[in-house]
């Protein structure tokens, strides 16, 4: 729909008239505004007509999500809206700094998409966005606590959750078979027993421990939480440096040394998938993305007796700790941006996206990789078709956010962008004392907390 | 010699023998810009521009931000020296402190030997000298990140291209964790570092080679220099003004080295590649923390001011020596 002025008063035929236009926007606006008001007036709103939002995100571990949204999500999405719009995916790693530019600027993408409690550190650079997320959640069965927790302060929805990267332990079910383990292992010594015996066999268990976004705070966050130690209180005061922490520690030293692929210090999200698929390791944690690409090339990734890897990979949980078992699934969400000049076209896009069957295309093609943010995804037939996928389906429900037993609030976001949790266990492995490891991360977490 | 005056005038001698040229104060632009001064101002105002807009006005604003508690979206409030004394406090920035020296230095005395070496091998007659000349600066002319994401491959902690040549000739039996191990990562990014900078080194002391007199060799070797004494004696004083330029180049960009680490371990692993730069980057911009993040930048600041004053002095007393 185009709209012109026109001195001599004429328009073309597609044009609408001020009277029609008025109408049109007012029934929108009269109904319930946002995508109601869209689907009830039939026409596009009026701040909508002839402007383009940019939206960033990354470039999804599932290419054809990325392929579905270009294609055939956002275009329909262009259509509703009456709007142009651009999608750019960059890496996961880069998504902060293009974040701080965009603010520190005053212009870039209306949409970025965050991962953790990244928002927390955006807050001011962003606007509220209750009125889409709690529309969103009510049709859907409500967020996950996870999701909820990290895109909210104070009560306040900072980003829209979108959905969360269930995170298990991807492993060669006929590799642990011959060690004797017809299950994977429940606790973390019955695993670096089993690990032990892989890797004198030169299969290891891959498990980053770098600089990286997601596979590296996905295991040293619930490692930790497993052997009771935690990063504050409930209070917020820093309780890192604890007795359950420095056994976490002083057992990964071990394990690390026992079961694992010790080129894991250097790996990125990415490494751990290549290592596998290649037949290097023998379990690693990961989102589905090992096994969904296992299912797109199911020739070109074989095992050492020639069958299909497909076949040869099950999915579990982390392994219990002495005080229990834990998981961080990674939460994903949607900021709109303050600086942007079409705030409540983003919003719209975001609702319409968010919308059961705008969302479902895209949910279908990540085949499990992602779950929704709400919990009536659970109740999809997709999980009926793939048992290995199972453990994915409510695996939302079991994470914790960092920054546990506090909120997940722009401390957290901190201490989780500095890489603190993780790099308290990569320097123990690198050699350093355990009780060295945890004193500097307690007292790197007293300067943020104060 | 005497100067007559010239007939009429009422100046002294000087003045009427060397009249000053007549500006017509109307003349407007034209007149103006017949003026040295003006126009000298004028030349120089587009530099002055450039210089204030992407130079003078960015540290400036980086110095301001080092004393605030600026953050993402948020212009933060003055807070003195503070930001300074966290970092100072920082466990981290040490490491960063000592990485970055290290790095700098240990790079620049490999680039230094090879780049000579190279330009000296350069300097000779052979076949195929010209093309052996533009081929050495590959490394140079091919973008960072490209080049350092090919590195990246070769020392992946599985499919290293490295590991394998050196296993495949029996010179290993367990995988070398390049990227993994903390020492040697810095080593790594160091290798990386002086494959890329010797090309700068040898073309720019090559240049340097050529304007020394071959006369000077020849003599030399005549009187029975060996080929150490024509090096030591006689090429590398003549070199040595050229050489300390480059030095200096050299140390002000590695000294703010970030593409390399950046694509190569991000800092990592638990922070033993990080140099000023990345770790600057990861605090200001990745975390948000942009007044830190500043503060921890302008710590390049007074060292790389010492270097360059230390080497342009040095320059200076050469030249005028």
């Amino acid at each position: 729909m185009t709209i012109e002025n026109r001195e001599d008063g004429a328009s073309n035929s597609r044009q609408v008239d001020r009277r029609t236009f008025i109408k049109t926007t007012a029934v929108a606006a009269g109904v319930a505004g946002g995508i109601e008001g869209i689907l009830a007036a039939r026409q596009a709103p009026a701040h909508a007509q002839g402007v383009t939002i940019n939206m960033v995100r990354w470039a999804d571990f599932v290419p054809a999500s990325d392929k579905l949204l270009r294609e055939e999500v956002l275009p329909k999405a262009e259509k509703a809206l009456k709007a142009t719009i651009k999608l750019e995916t960059i890496n996961a790693n880069d998504i902060q700094s293009k974040i701080t530019a965009a603010i520190e600027g005053g212009g870039g993408p209306d949409i970025i998409m965050t991962q953790h409690n990244w928002q927390h550190l955006y807050e001011k650079g962003v606007v509220e966005v209750g009125d889409v997320a709690e529309k969103i959640a009510k049709s859907q069965g409500g967020f996950y606590k996870q999701s909820r927790d990290v895109a909210t302060s104070g009560g306040r929805f900072i980003a829209v959750p979108w959905s969360v990267v269930g995170l298990m332990i991807a492993y060669r079910k006929s590799w642990l078979a011959e060690e004797g383990a017809m299950k994977f292992p429940t606790n973390w010594e019955e695993y670096r027993a089993l690990g032990k015996k892989l890797k004198a066999k030169g299969r290891p268990i891959g498990q980053t421990m770098g600089h990286t976004f997601g596979d590296a705070p996905a295991f040293s966050y619930p490692y930790l939480w497993s052997w009771g130690g935690a990063e504050v209180d409930a209070k917020g005061k820093v309780v890192l440096n604890s007795k359950e922490t420095l056994e976490s520690v002083k057992f990964m030293t071990a394990f690390w040394k026992d079961a694992h692929d010790e080129g894991g210090l250097a790996w990125d999200d990415s490494n751990n998938n290549r290592a596998f698929l290649s037949g290097s390791i023998c379990a690693t944690l990961n989102g589905a993305s090992i096994y969904i690409e296992s299912l797109r090339s199911p020739d070109k990734y074989k095992t050492d007796k020639g069958e299909q890897m497909k076949t040869d990979i099950l999915h579990s949980p982390l392994p219990r700790g002495p005080k229990g078992q834990f998981a961080y699934h990674v939460p994903f969400s949607h900021m709109v941006m303050k600086y942007g000049k079409n705030q409540k076209l983003a919003k719209d896009l975001l609702l319409w996206l968010g919308t059961k069957e705008n969302f479902e295309p895209w949910f279908l093609s990540q085949k499990g990789f992602s779950v929704g943010a709400t919990t009536d995804w659970e109740k999809h037939s997709v999980w009926k078709e793939d048992p290995i996928m199972l453990p994915y389906k409510d695996a939302a429900r079991l994470g914790r956010a960092p920054g546990f037993a506090g909120p997940p609030n722009a401390k957290a976001a901190e201490v989780q962008t500095k890489y603190i949790i993780t790099d308290m266990y990569a320097k123990a492995i690198q050699g350093m004392a355990a009780d060295e490891s945890v004193k500097w991360a307690g007292s790197e977490l007293k300067k943020i907390y104060g | 010699m005497t100067v007559k005056p010239i007939a009429g005038s009422r100046g002294d001698a000087a003045t009427a023998a060397f009249p000053r040229p007549r500006v017509s104060p109307a003349r407007g632009l034209g007149g103006l810009l017949e003026d040295e001064r003006p126009l000298a101002y004028l030349l120089l105002a587009p530099t002055a521009l450039i210089l204030t807009l992407f130079i003078a006005y960015p540290f400036l604003r980086g110095v301001w931000l080092s004393v605030t508690s600026a953050t993402v979206g948020d212009p933060g409030l003055y807070v003195g020296l503070k930001n300074f004394e966290r970092t100072w406090n920082d466990t981290i920035f040490h490491r960063v402190a000592i990485n970055t020296f290290v790095y700098t230095g240990v790079t620049t005395v490999f680039k230094l030997a090879f780049g000579m070496w190279l330009a000296l091998l350069l300097n000779r007659e052979f076949r195929a000298k010209r093309f052996a000349r533009a081929i050495i600066l590959l490394p140079f002319i091919i973008p960072t990140v490209l080049s350092t994401l090919a590195w990246q491959w070769m020392f992946d902690p599985t499919f290293s291209v490295i590991n394998w040549c050196l296993w495949q000739l029996g010179l290993i039996t367990q995988r070398i964790n390049w990227l993994g191990d903390e020492y040697l990562a810095l080593v790594s990014i160091m290798i990386v570092n002086v494959w890329r900078g010797v090309p700068f080194y040898a073309i720019s002391l090559l240049a340097g080679l050529q304007t020394v007199n071959p006369e000077l060799q020849e003599a030399a070797a005549i009187d029975g220099a060996t080929a150490w004494q024509r090096f030591w004696k006689i090429t590398w004083p003549l070199l040595l003004p050229v050489t300390m330029v480059v030095v200096l180049f050299s140390v002000i960009q590695t000294f703010a080295d970030f593409q390399l680490v950046y694509v190569l371990t991000r800092g990592g692993p638990a922070n033993a590649t990080h140099l000023f730069a990345t770790y600057a980057y990861q605090i200001g911009v990745g975390t948000g923390l942009i007044g830190q993040g500043a503060a921890i930048s302008l710590a390049l600041f007074p060292v790389l001011l010492i270097v360059v004053i230390f080497q342009l002095w040095y320059i200076r007393r050469t030249e005028t020596v």
